[in-house]
């Protein structure tokens, strides 16, 4: 038996929130010496696998079977392809950065510090998961943590936002449980095998299932995903979630909370119904330019800069759900080089407000003005964040806009052409905003704020330094992302009537082409 | 002539260890009564009492295990002319109703002596009760199903009226008795029907026995009106004790008033005894008949999902709120006896103990903190609570959560089956019933999660020093490791559940 990497990636973090839960409570000092520990030895970890992760290879690498309920015929079952590799990886790097963030949280450091950690393995476990049980377990895990964290280290109405939070979430994944179970067990009626397996599920239902039955149950994993992403009108939670949330709350909620979504929709909406995919892709489609436009154009109204940066959450999600139902193999790397980017940048964004707070106590627009006199390398980053988050060429936002408005304009051009106007208002929210609060004369409170110290400069400059790196040069990630990739098109292809555009297919070769290869 | 017949009248053959768990309860309850009449105010009398009811309890459990080890060897079997049936679903339901009574025995000892209530009575009255679940849960005959609903319900009666200097105590055991009297009526009056139907009560046997079963199977009734009646009266008397809307209008006023381990004792222990009987009748002597019951478990079911969930939303007590969680939970196991599979049977049966643990788990939390008088149950009594309670906190986040459904929690993997059930067996309505309400549900397990850590320490209203003595840390520590094992690793006892089949269904 070869080293159960995954496993000790998942569990690592939860041991460490053990470990941090056996410290004394009045120092706090350990309990954040024990958070690093843990969440660096997971990002390690986590470069390992990407180092040893074979490019070019379709199918999940470092695979992992044991039995856990077999009268239910439950396994756990682990796995990493493509889709999967770099949501790990983003979620290795912001737990890191995000306890370093919270080095200023002095209440209840121990719980605080546990509670994250708790997160991490959660969220670890989703994107690892090849048992759909044990994929939904970890997608409901995820909402305690984040339950608590927003609600107890929050800013204002925390508890409301909490609540909101947790509620919303889990209606949603109360119909993707009755879904999941309905599909599991037609499965069983008509081969007479109880599983939960992912592969073998994606295998059978798109042949098993009739038309009427496969769109109820896509509308069942929709209604969990869909908030989750969150896509427009579902979306409601997230602002209010965002800006409450502390600031490392926020940015392991943007960078990979709301990435559950988009990631469900790839794995399972597409993988388990393709039929209804396409059928039901106009929906989705238009759900998701709506989400780009509203998004932006709430966000340019936004006084709260934190508010705003959590408004563009929603537009930048938008542009994945687009590159996702387009179904093209552009469009869906697109998609997820944007859900990477966003984690980023977004990431990025949300730690620079959340300084700004620490150092003046509100997030009002304007409250501020003049911050690049008094804190120049505050101000610089800030740019250069807003500047990756809009989608500047060089930084990586711009990689994934551009091929999702690519793959989804062979296929779908007025979507791509609304979605287009999307990326000129975030220029003009991101911008206003930063002339609003940066450019001027600083007076009062404003002239006289510290820049950042190395310890902010350790959190923010990692995330965007990457962003400009994958910005110039993103091949490491498309040629990791780009098999599984080809192969959920290919699964499209097969099982529907439905043909990619020779145009959308990039550099790839057609799906009929590639298997000729393969043999 | 004449001779022979009187030579031939049939006297049941006796079979020691089918009633031996029922002779241990009951002989330790007469057994404590003795204690107190001729030890009267020794101060040994009253630990004398608790020894002598562990000890029952846990001989009892002994004698189960040899039942369990028997039908290992040969096989369920009937006895008593097939007036009881002892199979793998007595033995897993009466393992939950003797480890609910040992957690509540051992809950009230510390209660008893803090209330200043240390009467013996009190745990013969226990032992008596659960002498009538444990019958209940081997009953295969509608009249010992009655005998047993009696033994178990009327000392609870005097249960819930113990604590007598409280005035929301006596209403509970007065409230109690009147409803629960009529519905044992009710319930006679099914069986009457039902043996006016079908001409017995007993509800499987074998070539030689009659039984409802035997009878529905070989002949048509033409007029089913006597049966249906009758089976809608059962259902009326045993969805009244297992607390499934409509009628449980008793619950939250009998939970409240009760002392906190006897609240404990009925959440678990009359669970599992009300539903062993429920699940009996209808899956073993009514099984024919199942498309006929099953909209009306659909109805209870449905019905208590919601009333429990949607009502538990404003409660402001948390003894009233865990009363209106548990109409739903009864509602979340009727879903596995909707389903009317092998499958639903074995959810229905993992999620009563599961429930069980959880259950007790929060009661012991409540007991221990709602100090001398026992009435400081308002939520607002546990603001703040994790400020200087940390652990009793957690705890009772624990049970809460476990409630609501939370992976790797015991009530998680109980949901999922029941749920897994009726997707199994295609009931997608009560299916989407039970997820809406789990959603709902999670709205007022958290209000109270809330409450205790999300308050700044300077409002905190929670007592400042609560004494928690052994025996409950006990019970919550076993509680709380069940719950997280039935969570975690719950391959084992989810393959005893599926192997706890009923005799002859």
């Amino acid at each position: 038996m070869s080293f159960p990497l995954l496993t000790v990636i998942i569990f690592t973090p939860f041991v460490g929130a053990i470990a941090t839960l056996l410290t004394p409570s009045r120092r706090p000092e350990y309990a954040r010496v024990a958070g690093y520990v843990f969440s660096i030895a997971t990002a390690g970890m986590t470069a390992y696998l990407l180092w040893h992760f074979k490019a070019h290879h379709v199918g999940y690498q470092f695979t992992e079977l044991h039995r856990w309920m077999p009268t239910l015929g439950i396994k756990y079952s682990l796995g990493v392809d493509g889709i999967s590799l770099f949501m790990v990886g983003l979620t290795a790097l912001l737990f890191p950065i995000g306890l370093l963030a919270s080095a200023k949280v002095d209440d209840r450091v121990k719980v605080f510090t546990v509670w994250m950690l708790v997160l991490e393995t959660a969220l670890m476990g989703v994107f690892l998961s090849l048992d759909l049980m044990l994929f939904f377990v970890f997608f409901e895990v995820v909402l305690v943590p984040m339950y608590f964290i927003i609600g107890g280290w929050g800013h204002g109405r925390r508890v409301y936002a909490a609540l909101k939070f947790f509620i919303f979430t889990m209606a949603g994944s109360a119909f993707l449980f009755a879904g999941l179970l309905a599909l599991v067990f037609l499965h069983q009626s008509d081969t007479h095998k109880l599983t939960f397996d992912i592969q073998t599920l994606a295998a059978w239902a798109p042949k098993g299932l009739d038309n009427s039955t496969a769109k109820w149950l896509f509308m069942a994993f929709f209604a969990a995903f869909a908030v989750k992403v969150p896509l427009f009108p579902l979306h409601t939670w997230l602002p209010d979630a965002h800006t409450e949330a502390p600031t490392a709350g926020s940015v392991i909620l943007a960078g990979v909370l709301l990435k559950m979504g988009t990631y469900g929709f790839l794995r399972f909406s597409i993988g388990f119904f393709p039929k209804a995919a396409v059928d039901l892709a106009p929906l989705l489609l238009v759900l998701s330019t709506i989400g780009i436009i509203y998004g932006a154009v709430v966000a340019t109204m936004q006084t709260d800069l934190k508010r705003l940066v959590a408004y563009s959450s929603v537009a930048h999600l938008g542009f994945v759900v687009l590159g996702i139902f387009a179904l093209t193999t552009q469009g869906l790397d697109g998609a997820l080089f944007t859900m990477v980017s966003h984690g980023l940048t977004t990431g990025a964004l949300f730690l620079l407000v959340g300084m700004l707070y620490e150092r003046r106590h509100t997030r009002e627009i304007s409250d501020f003005g003049g911050l690049w006199k008094s804190a120049p390398v505050l101000g610089g980053l800030f740019c250069a964040a807003a500047f990756a988050s809009i989608g500047l060429p060089g930084f990586s936002g711009f990689v994934g806009e551009f091929l999702t408005l690519i793959g989804t304009f062979v296929v779908h051009r007025p979507y791509a052409i609304i979605a287009a106007v999307g990326v000129i208002l975030a220029a003009l929210y991101l911008l206003w905003a930063f002339q609003r609060a940066f450019t001027g004369e600083p007076s009062g409170e404003n002239a006289t704020i510290a820049d950042l110290d190395f310890r902010e400069l350790a959190c923010v400059v990692p995330l965007l330094a990457l962003s400009l790196f994958l910005g110039i040069y993103p091949k490491p990630l498309l040629d990791r992302v780009e098999p599984a990739v080809k192969s959920t098109i290919c699964h499209v292809e097969r099982t529907t009537h439905y043909r990619e555009p020779a145009s959308a297919r990039g550099r790839s070769t057609a799906c009929a082409a590639s298997q000729e290869a393969s043999k | 002539m004449i001779a022979a017949a009187v030579q031939h009248l049939a006297t049941p053959h006796v079979d020691a260890l089918s009633f031996l768990p029922e002779a241990f309860l009951g002989g330790a309850a007469i057994l404590i009564v003795l204690i107190r009449s001729a030890l009267r105010r020794s101060s040994a009398m009253f630990g004398l009492s608790v020894a002598t009811a562990l000890i029952g309890v846990a001989a009892s459990g002994g004698a189960v295990f040899a039942q369990w080890y028997r039908i290992d060897v040969d096989g369920p079997y009937a006895a008593f002319n097939a007036m009881v049936a002892i199979d793998g679903f007595r033995v897993f339901l009466a393992a939950v109703v003797l480890g609910a009574t040992f957690a509540a025995l051992l809950l009230s000892i510390a209660y008893l002596r803090r209330e200043g209530l240390e009467g013996p009575e009190y745990l013969a009255l226990m032992l008596l009760s659960a002498t009538g679940m444990l019958a209940m849960t081997a009953a295969n005959d509608l009249l010992v199903v009655f005998v047993a609903l009696e033994v178990l319900s009327i000392p609870l009666y005097v249960l819930a009226a113990f604590d007598r200097r409280r005035l929301t105590s006596q209403e509970a055991g007065l409230k109690y008795f009147v409803l629960g009297a009529f519905s044992s009526a009710i319930f006679l009056y099914g069986v009457a029907l039902t043996y006016g139907a079908t001409g017995t009560t007993r509800l499987v046997g074998n070539a030689s026995v009659p039984s409802i079963a035997g009878f529905l199977s070989s002949n048509t009734l033409l007029d089913q009106g006597a049966l249906f009646a009758g089976l809608a009266l059962l259902l009326v008397g045993l969805g009244f004790k297992i607390a499934a809307a409509p009628f449980h209008m008793w619950t939250p006023d009998v939970y409240q008033g009760a002392p906190t381990p006897v609240t404990a004792f009925m959440a678990s222990a009359t669970k599992a005894a009300g539903f062993a009987a429920i699940l009996r009748i209808l899956l073993s002597g009514l099984s024919i008949y199942r498309l006929d019951w099953r909209p009306a478990i659909f109805g209870l079911a449905a019905l208590s999902l919601l009333v429990g969930s949607i009502a538990a939303l404003v409660q402001t007590d948390i003894k009233r709120m865990l009363a209106y969680s548990s109409i739903a939970h009864a509602g979340y196991i009727l879903i596995g006896l909707e389903a009317a599979t092998p499958r639903g049977l074995a959810a229905s049966l993992f999620y009563l103990l599961s429930y069980a643990a959880m259950a007790i788990g929060a009661f012991a939390v409540v007991t221990v903190i709602s100090r001398r008088g026992d009435d400081r149950h308002a939520l607002d009594d546990y603001r703040g609570l994790a400020v200087h309670h940390p652990v009793l906190a957690g705890l009772l986040t624990f049970f809460l959560l476990a409630q609501a459904g939370v992976p790797f929690t015991g009530g998680f993997v109980a949901k999922l089956n029941v749920f897994a059930a009726a997707a199994d067996a295609r009931q997608y309505a009560i299916l989407i019933v039970g997820v809406i309400a789990a959603a709902i549900a999670a709205f007022f397990y958290l209000r109270v999660v809330v409450l205790m850590y999300m308050t700044d320490s300077e409002d905190s209203a929670a007592p400042r020093r609560v004494h928690v003595d052994p025996a409950s840390a006990l019970v919550l520590a076993v509680a709380a490791v069940l719950t997280l094992e039935l969570g975690v690793l719950p391959a084992t006892m989810l393959h005893w559940a599926q192997h706890a089949g009923l005799l002859f269904a």
